[in-house]
């Protein structure tokens, strides 16, 4: 074997640099070392809702309402609860007074009594900013004052919104109001000003029963990721293409 | 060329040169595309800020056992342990400074919203329980019998 000075100084030379490397710099990097070393934004905030577990008590809009400063009487919401009575007859009575602000108190629906014997299934969904991955509402903005946060959540720059309304138009899941004070669009924010200091959404933290769980999709050891990734979960209207980031345990037909 | 050819040129270049002046004066510096896409991310940077610093209402969590210790442990060792107090009392705010004091709601239609029976075969409020509130003691606050800091019946005196 021939060995040249140049070739033994090269190979010397690349043999000492690996020795001196510390046998840590060979270790596995987790998703999320990985992730912020790429430089990609850290957190994707994503919701669960569990619907049996939701006793229609409305203290989480009651929550969301005092939270937010969503003026308390009129009739506007960031988040409300339906209820869902299903009948023998396959009929599905709906309704939401006040969006559930005061819970479910009387099992008349409308004003019609229905008996209990009637009754096949009943349950309650709360409704909120799907926070959509492609949201229809942002693409509409005709000067940019809605927009999709690093962290997935969509807002409206309050100082720059003209109230033209197309994005509560554009919708498909109705969550976009009118603010009736500010005149400008108003939505849901999962309660930004809370996620980011490390507190729960104001509803999260008002459901007594964990209906309702706020995570980080990207960290895989989340116990919203966990349950979304090995539970049989379900969003709504997921033929718009937005790709909602609201999650569903419980899902049912009659829910649009 | 003749005057009378230049001069709409001129009017339709101060026009633009108008327009250009005004944009850069009322369109904020941080306006811009902040991440990946034109579409969903075109925005004022300030606006984020803005939504962080709302100031922030529910305290929730433990914040009021160092004052209310005797409310705080007694309804942690009752059935309604999983009830914020922020929901019966509404939020805390800066209490005790601002608000000095919470409400303190003693209507029938507070302990209903969970209590009221619904016959709901697949969803949790079928297991709570539920009494008529037709029928059980009806005009009377539930307070005057139950303790909502201890509603177990088996300490009721
Ligand atoms: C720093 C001490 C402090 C903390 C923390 C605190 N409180 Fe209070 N609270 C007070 C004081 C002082 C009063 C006034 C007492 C009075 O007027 O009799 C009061 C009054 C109240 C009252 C009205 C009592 C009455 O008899 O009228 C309620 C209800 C109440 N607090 C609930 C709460 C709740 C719920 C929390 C937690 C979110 C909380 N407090 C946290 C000090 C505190
Ligand atoms: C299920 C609803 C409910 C929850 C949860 C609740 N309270 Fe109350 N609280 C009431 C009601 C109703 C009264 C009035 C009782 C009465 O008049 O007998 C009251 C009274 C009070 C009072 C004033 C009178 C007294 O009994 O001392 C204080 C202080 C208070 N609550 C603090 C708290 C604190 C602190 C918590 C959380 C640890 C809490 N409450 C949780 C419903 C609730
Ligand atoms: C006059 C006193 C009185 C009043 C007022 C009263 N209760 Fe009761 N409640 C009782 C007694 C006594 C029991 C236990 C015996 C029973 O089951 O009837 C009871 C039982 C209950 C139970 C347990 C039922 C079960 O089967 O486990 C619930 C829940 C309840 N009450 C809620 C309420 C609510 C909510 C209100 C107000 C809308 C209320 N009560 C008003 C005296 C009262
Ligand atoms: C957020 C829903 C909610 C509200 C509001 C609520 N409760 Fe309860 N209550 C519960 C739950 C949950 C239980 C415990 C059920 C269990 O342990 O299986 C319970 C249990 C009870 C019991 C039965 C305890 C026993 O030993 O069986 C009584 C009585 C009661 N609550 C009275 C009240 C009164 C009075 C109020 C109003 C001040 C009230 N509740 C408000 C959820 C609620």
């Amino acid at each position: 074997m021939k060995c040249s000075r140049r070739s033994f100084l090269k190979k010397g030379l690349g043999s000492a640099i690996a020795a001196s490397l510390p046998l840590s710099s060979f270790k596995f990097l987790s998703p999320a070392e990985a992730r912020a070393a790429v430089g990609d934004p850290a957190v994707r905030w994503g919701f669960l809702i569990n619907t049996y577990k939701c006793t229609g008590c409305g203290f989480c809009v009651k929550a969301c309402k005092k939270e937010n400063k969503v003026p308390y009487d009129l009739p506007v919401t960031r988040t409300w609860v339906e209820r869902y009575v299903v009948t023998r007859d396959g009929e599905a009575h709906i309704d939401s007074p006040a969006g559930g602000r005061d819970g479910y108190t009387d099992p008349k629906i409308e004003g019609k009594e229905i008996a209990a014997e009637e009754i096949t299934k009943a349950f309650f969904v709360p409704k909120l900013c799907n926070q959509c991955q492609n949201p229809a509402c942002v693409q509409v903005c005709p000067v940019g004052a809605t927009f999709q946060t690093e962290d997935g959540v969509v807002l409206v720059d309050r100082t720059w919104c003209i109230g033209c309304g197309y994005c509560i138009m554009a919708c498909p899941y109705g969550v976009r109001f009118f603010h009736p004070v500010y005149k400008v669009a108003e939505k849901c924010t999962f309660c930004y000003h809370r996620i980011t200091k490390g507190m729960k959404s104001a509803c999260v933290q008002a459901c007594p029963f964990g209906a309702r769980q706020i995570g980080d999709l990207k960290d895989p050891d989340d116990p919203v990721t966990r349950a979304i990734l090995t539970q049989r979960v379900a969003v709504l209207k997921d033929e718009y293409g937005t790709k909602p980031q609201v999650f569903y345990i419980g899902l049912d037909e009659n829910v649009r | 060329m003749k005057n009378h050819v230049l001069r709409p040129l001129f009017a339709a270049m101060a026009l633009v040169a108008l327009i250009l002046t005004a944009r850069a004066l009322m369109v904020p510096s941080d306006f811009g595309v902040h991440g990946k896409s034109f579409t969903y991310n075109f925005y004022r940077a300030g606006a984020v800020s803005d939504w962080k610093n709302f100031p922030v209402s529910y305290k929730g969590g433990g914040s009021c056992v160092e004052c209310h210790d005797e409310n705080a442990e007694s309804l942690a060792a009752s059935r309604h342990q999983i009830i914020q107090c922020e929901n019966c009392h509404g939020p805390a705010r800066n209490h005790p400074e601002d608000p000095e004091t919470l409400t303190i709601n003693r209507s029938r239609d507070l302990c209903l919203r969970c209590h009221a029976d619904l016959p709901y075969p697949g969803s949790l409020r079928s297991e709570l329980p539920a009494i008529d509130p037709g029928e059980h003691n009806p005009g009377e606050a539930c307070v005057e019998c139950h303790n909502p800091h201890n509603p177990n019946l088996e300490d009721m005196e």
